[in-house]
């Protein structure tokens, strides 16, 4: 029936901690993305996920799998080395493409240029 | 004595990439077994030879110090910001009053520099790359928790921007 048969208490205690806690920050991230107000602050909140949400899952896996010693814990690795790649890369364009749209409009709660917060800043 | 090691080149143009992308595959299917590796070895070399249209401006990594020291960084910024940015939330995120856009000028000139800042700034909850401008050296952020201006200036600066000038510059 089980999938982990011989996994030690302790192990099994700090996976299933570790676990529930990357999936409660990645919640967190998930509820930011109802309550910001803003498309710019919207897209703040799934990093949450991808970094200390992934994180915590990955690394329950890895002691989960080595404590198991069913396989060697590098797969967990990768997973971590393209989601941080990745993620970024969309949220970049994601951003750009509002701000480009945002400029084309004229919408005021943006900056319509890069230096505006420098010339507000020294006058 | 140049002769071999530049055939090698013309056959792997970029050993290193070769390497990585090879043991990437081996990760893959969790096997030394000959046959990924022969299979394994054929997918990094065509990909290798991808890269030489591509034609990518060359770098040096230097200082791995550097490298471990922004990397220990990094993890710690990326646990304190999810704690901040959580907090944020949940204490009602409708009211994210101090989020806001902001400037910063870079001295950073790599691209690959900057494309690990990028990577670095996006990834971290709480601020977000938006538009870089080569020609001036000005950076676009958004940002939070903008609270004072300053203080991000100076992350980005001291702890950031200083270390990946060591490496890639």
């Amino acid at each position: 029936m089980s999938t982990a048969p011989h996994l030690p208490l302790w192990a099994a205690l700090l996976v299933a901690a570790l676990v529930v806690a990357g999936a409660a920050i990645t919640l967190v991230g998930s509820i930011g993305l109802v309550r910001l107000n803003n498309f710019y602050a919207r897209v703040h909140a799934p990093t949450l996920g991808a970094t200390l949400g992934v994180g915590g899952v990955l690394v329950g896996s890895m002691i989960c799998f080595s404590v198991l010693q069913s396989r060697p814990l590098l797969h967990e690795v990768l997973i971590a080395v393209f989601v941080t790649i990745t993620t970024p890369v969309t949220l970049m364009l994601l951003a750009r493409a509002a701000l480009h749209r945002d400029r084309v409009e004229g919408n005021p709660e943006v900056p319509q240029s890069d230096l505006a917060s420098l010339e507000r800043r020294d006058g | 004595m140049n002769r071999p090691s530049g055939l090698l080149r013309r056959i792997i143009p970029f050993p290193l990439l070769f390497l990585a992308l090879l043991a990437m595959w081996l990760l893959l299917q969790q096997s030394l077994a000959p046959g990924h590796i022969v299979l394994g070895s054929l997918v990094a070399l065509g990909a290798t030879w991808v890269m030489v249209a591509l034609d990518p401006e060359p770098t040096r990594l230097r200082r791995p110090a550097a490298m471990a020291q922004l990397a220990l960084r990094v993890l710690v910024d990326v646990f304190r910001s999810n704690l901040a940015v959580g907090t944020i939330i949940l204490r009602g995120g409708r009211r994210s009053d101090h989020a806001g856009f902001m400037t910063v000028r870079l001295d950073l000139r790599n691209e690959y520099g900057l494309a690990v800042l990028a990577i670095i700034l996006t990834c971290t909850p709480g601020t977000l790359w938006v538009n870089h401008d080569p020609a001036r050296g000005t950076l676009l952020l958004h940002v939070l928790d903008l609270v004072d201006e300053q203080s991000w200036t100076d992350l980005i600066k001291l702890r950031y921007e200083r270390l990946l000038m060591e490496i890639f510059e």
